[in-house]
């Protein structure tokens, strides 16, 4: 089997996989980063985000063979360098965005990518760029509110309608 | 001034840094060294004849080490049920195996036929294709009510037919609730459908099984929401292994929502093929096998009738329900449309009569059993539909006819005519908080508004009422439990003085490490991070019964509290040594101990060393160490209650309907973390608007799931869900636990199907079209366009 090298949270990674061997798995249990969860097998949930290159990325539907060379960060990947959380896990534990926590490593993924990308987003466009990530637990107010905080914004600007 | 870190402040969640920083330990992030991976071959048709299972190739497949089929598991039992009905007759309810593996027939699109354990996951999912299966398709059951003719074909051969009971409540009422019938001036009905659901956690299920064979223990590492339960279920009743030798682990837990009550044959196999195997057997369940192997909720089919005499008073309530159990009855699955349902069909109203029939039918679909609210949004969507309807017939003020029915205040403790006495609540409040925060008084104004940009806008409400705690051990084994429903809780202070809190409550979500810490912490007034939260090892937590039916705070807090005050006790009596004082004058506050009236003082470090170090210790009269441990039984449910306002906007031109804002106002009594109660209120809502409007579990007439994957079944989305209010500042504290809680976890997703569906047909009567009496959920756009426009 081919051995495919990745740089991930900036470390050097190899391990032999198969063809059909996917992103997810690689990173779960190959290289043992299991803070990347996988939900559904249809790319629908967005538990399995990391960025790829710098862009968002369901990793269970990315083989890894087709990454040889990427760098890619997993949540693993996201704290401060002192290992203290960085600005959008805070704002996540501040405002109570995540419960079971399941979804919530594709949640702050897709969170940096989306602030990387907009600074300062609207609840319009925090609800709309995170529909593809479910999350179960929280009914989503306070993940809103989290990423409104996260952006510097006011949290308790949600529109009532 | 409530202490920072105590009961009542919305302290940060402790176990958020682990999710956060992808260091959570999930089942399926457990590997163990030599471990071997299974896969189930399921069903693939919903009724058939399993007339040969040939794996002789897949056995010679590269990886494979075993393949096991049902006769592998000829000296297991069945998976159990755990709770026993009566029906109206009272005889026991029809109760059929449920084997590990298919035995002659499969029964549901799903159910387990063999399993293939190999060195990989890919090489057993390789050699499970390579399986021959001869099975000879039988017609299936899928609907109810076909189910119940005859001569339709039977689930099981070996019962009388597909009821699994035929059940009255309460049974000597039916008669005189008839008469009241006959003697109404109004008379108002409604036929629904509580829509079948998944409750889809996002982690789904996992479990791995290890056997040591030198000490002949095994351990299962399991997504549970009650570790002790499966050791008993598996323990006793399928693998016969004794508690000590079995060892059940639900680390941390992706949601539950009731669908990781209940022990699942996976769970037995992978802890039996360790066994066989002689090296760990890890089982992760795909999504698309989650949904034809998780067991499903609610499915029921209710035609309810209201009676109401010439001033609009209640006089009794008449229904008749189907409930589909699947093919096989999961563990807790008779108790849901009975005992879960049937005692909350009072609602939050004085109706004196009522009786409730259910007949519970087997069919060809995967098992049915709890699921958020579990019986109890069955009822209330019923009950708050139906005074919906009732008030619309009248021409009344929906809030008017409820105020007029309500239970009024100064009436608790108040005795049902459905077995259960509320202790306490304030509806008439509820309804008030929920009417101000929602600006009910200018809603014309704001339709006008929507009516000008061609939109219809539609306000509903509900009240609900719920029975959490579950339960009363001596109630509920009457009523056919066969488990006791208490909690425990061990408390064990350290020699300086941090704390190690043991509990049989299990967290999936809810945030116990940091809620139970606050109640510890304000107990004895300690720093709460001197305290630990640890549940979900069977190893190292007194039996407990776990999480569900919003029972964490209210049972096992209490239990908690019970432990906790059993260490303050033991603890004045060693800081009464230590000052040279009678134990009755000891006083403990804020973390010191001291004689009432002086100035000695012993801080609680300085007791719990003492307790461990006891060279000045009375030590005839004591013994040494700080540990305790309590079990608690509850004297009767808690009655959470609120009411729920929705105001929507419907598009008539799609049938589309968005919600523009929900008003959630509950009575959950007294309050440990507003943030986490907020946040478990949030979470019910998004399930119950999802209920209404966007999910729905569908088989088709040959028993195959249409909505078998995330592409399919429509969960709410981000954009789907938002403008949530929610207050609890109404406050009936609970009358018979130590820290009048009621419990919160499902509030939401009961009263918040009715409001929205209430809201819909508002939104079109306001608009004109007074033909659409009802639509069933989900109110997806075309059901509300053909509705509209039928």
């Amino acid at each position: 089997m081919p051995k495919v090298m990745m740089k991930v949270n900036g470390a050097e990674a190899a391990a032999e996989v198969e063809g059909r061997t996917l992103l997810s798995t690689y990173l779960r249990d190959l290289i043992g980063l299991t803070g990347t969860h996988v939900g559904c097998d249809t790319s629908q949930c967005g538990a399995c985000v990391v960025l790829v290159d710098g862009q968002p990325v369901k990793s269970c539907t990315a083989f890894a063979a087709d990454l040889e060379g990427a760098e890619v960060t997993t949540v693993e990947g996201m704290t401060n360098p002192d290992g203290s959380l960085s600005v959008i896990q805070q704002a996540f534990q501040d405002y109570h965005g995540l419960q079971c926590g399941f979804c919530t490593p594709g949640m702050v993924m897709s969170t940096a990518a989306l602030l990387a990308e907009n600074p300062k987003p609207s609840e319009e466009e925090i609800r709309h760029y995170l529909e593809g990530n479910i999350c179960r637990c929280t009914g989503y107010q306070n993940i809103v509110r989290a990423v409104m905080a996260a952006s510097g914004q006011d949290a308790g600007a949600l529109a009532a309608e | 001034m409530p202490k920072d870190d105590g009961i009542g402040a919305s302290v940060k969640r402790r176990e958020d840094t682990r999710f956060l920083t992808g260091n959570g330990r999930y089942t399926d992030d457990i590997n163990l060294r030599g471990q071997t991976y299974v896969h189930f071959l399921r069903s693939d048709v919903a009724h058939g004849k399993i007339n040969g299972i040939d794996t002789s190739a897949a056995e010679a497949m590269p990886g494979v080490l075993k393949i096991f089929t049902a006769t592998d598991f000829e000296s297991a039992g069945g998976i159990p049920c755990g709770w026993q009905v009566t029906d109206r007759h009272g005889q026991p309810m029809q109760e059929p195996k449920h084997p590990i593996l298919a035995e002659g027939k499969v029964r549901h699109v799903g159910d387990p036929i063999a399993a293939v354990v190999a060195e990989t996951y890919e090489q057993a999912r390789d050699a499970a294709e390579a399986i021959d299966l001869d099975i000879e398709e039988l017609d299936p059951v899928v609907d109810m009510v076909k189910a119940l003719q005859d001569g339709a074909p039977k689930v099981h051969d070996d019962l009388t037919s597909n009821l699994c009971y035929d059940w009255g409540f309460v049974e000597e009422n039916k008669d005189a609730v008839n008469e009241a019938f006959g003697k109404a001036a109004h008379v108002v009905s409604l036929e629904l459908t509580n829509n079948r659901l998944v409750a889809n956690p996002m982690e789904p299920r996992v479990a791995v099984g290890d056997y040591d064979p030198w000490g002949d223990t095994h351990t299962l590492y399991t997504t549970s929401q009650n570790p002790h339960v499966i050791r008993l279920l598996m323990g006793a009743f399928v693998l016969s292994i004794p508690e000590h030798k079995l060892r059940v682990v639900a680390p941390d837990v992706g949601g539950g929502f009731g669908s990781k009550i209940y022990h699942y044959a996976e769970e037995a196999f992978c802890t039996y093929a360790a066994k066989i195997i002689k090296r760990p057997v890890k089982w992760t369940s795909s999504r698309s096998e989650a949904f034809i192997s998780d067991a499903h909720g609610r499915d029921h089919k209710t035609k309810i009738e209201l009676a109401l005499d010439a001033e609009h008073n209640f006089m009794a309530i008449r229904t008749e329900t189907y409930a589909n159990m699947g093919a096989y009855l999961s563990t807790f699955a008779p108790s849901i449309p009975t005992w879960l349902h049937g005692t909350l069909m009072a609602g939050n109203y004085k109706t004196p009569l009522i009786y409730v029939n259910v007949k519970a039918v087997f069919t060809n679909t995967v098992p049915v059993d709890a699921y958020r609210g579990a019986g109890r949004p069955e009822a209330t969507f019923q009950i708050e539909r139906l005074v919906d309807k009732a008030a619309r017939e009248l021409g009344v003020d929906p809030v008017e006819l409820r105020r007029k029915n309500f239970i009024k205040p100064e009436e608790f403790p108040y005795q049902t005519p459905v077995a259960v006495v509320y202790d306490t609540g304030n509806y008439h409040a509820t309804m008030d908080k929920m009417l101000e925060l929602a600006d009910y008084a200018n809603f014309e104004s704001r339709r006008a508004e929507s009516a000008r940009n061609g939109k219809l806008r539609g306000f509903g409400i509900a009240h609900y009422i719920e029975a959490c705690g579950i339960a009363p051990s001596n109630l509920v084994g009457q009523l056919g439990a066969r488990a006791g429903l208490y909690e425990s809780a061990s408390v064990r202070v350290n020699a300086t003085g941090s704390i190690s809190v043991y509990t049989g409550s299990h967290s999936h979500g809810q945030g116990h490490e940091t809620t139970f810490a606050q109640v510890v912490a304000d107990m004895i007034g300690v720093d709460a991070n001197s305290i630990e939260i640890h549940h979900g090892d069977t190893s190292n937590t007194p039996m407990g019964m776990g999480t569900y039916g919003s029972r964490s705070l209210a049972v096992g807090g209490s239990a908690i509290v019970k432990a906790t005050n059993k260490v303050i006790d033991k603890a004045k009596k060693i800081a009464a040594h230590l000052l040279e004082a009678a134990p009755e004058d000891i006083e403990l506050k804020d973390g010191k101990f001291s004689v009432a009236g002086t100035d000695k003082s012993v801080d609680w470090s300085g007791v719990t060393l003492a307790a461990y170090v006891p060279h000045n210790y009375p030590l005839e009269d004591l013994e040494p160490g700080l540990e305790e441990t309590a079990f608690y039984d509850p004297s009767n449910f808690t009655y959470p209650s609120g009411a729920y306002g929705c105001e929507i906007e419907l598009d008539p031109e799609t049938g589309k309907i968005d919600i523009l804002r929900f008003i959630a106002a509950d009575d959950f009594g007294n309050i440990v973390n507003p943030m986490i109660v907020e946040g478990q209120v949030h979470g019910g809502l998004a399930q119950g608007i999802g209920q209404a409007l966007l999910e729905n579990c569908v088989y088709d007439e040959n028993g195959q799931l249409l909505s078998g994957s995330y592409m399919d079944y429509a969960m709410p989305r981000s954009d789907d869900v938002r403008g949530f209010t929610v207050d609890h500042s109404c406050v009936t504290p609970c009358t018979h636990n130590p820290l009048g809680v009621k419990g919160c976890g499902e509030a939401g997703a009961i009263g918040s199907p009715p409001a929205v569906v209430n809201a819909a047909i508002d939104a079109l009567h306001r608009a004109g079209h007074t033909h659409v009496k009802h639509i069933d959920m989900p109110l997806t756009p075309s059901r509300v366009w053909a509705a509209m426009n039928g």
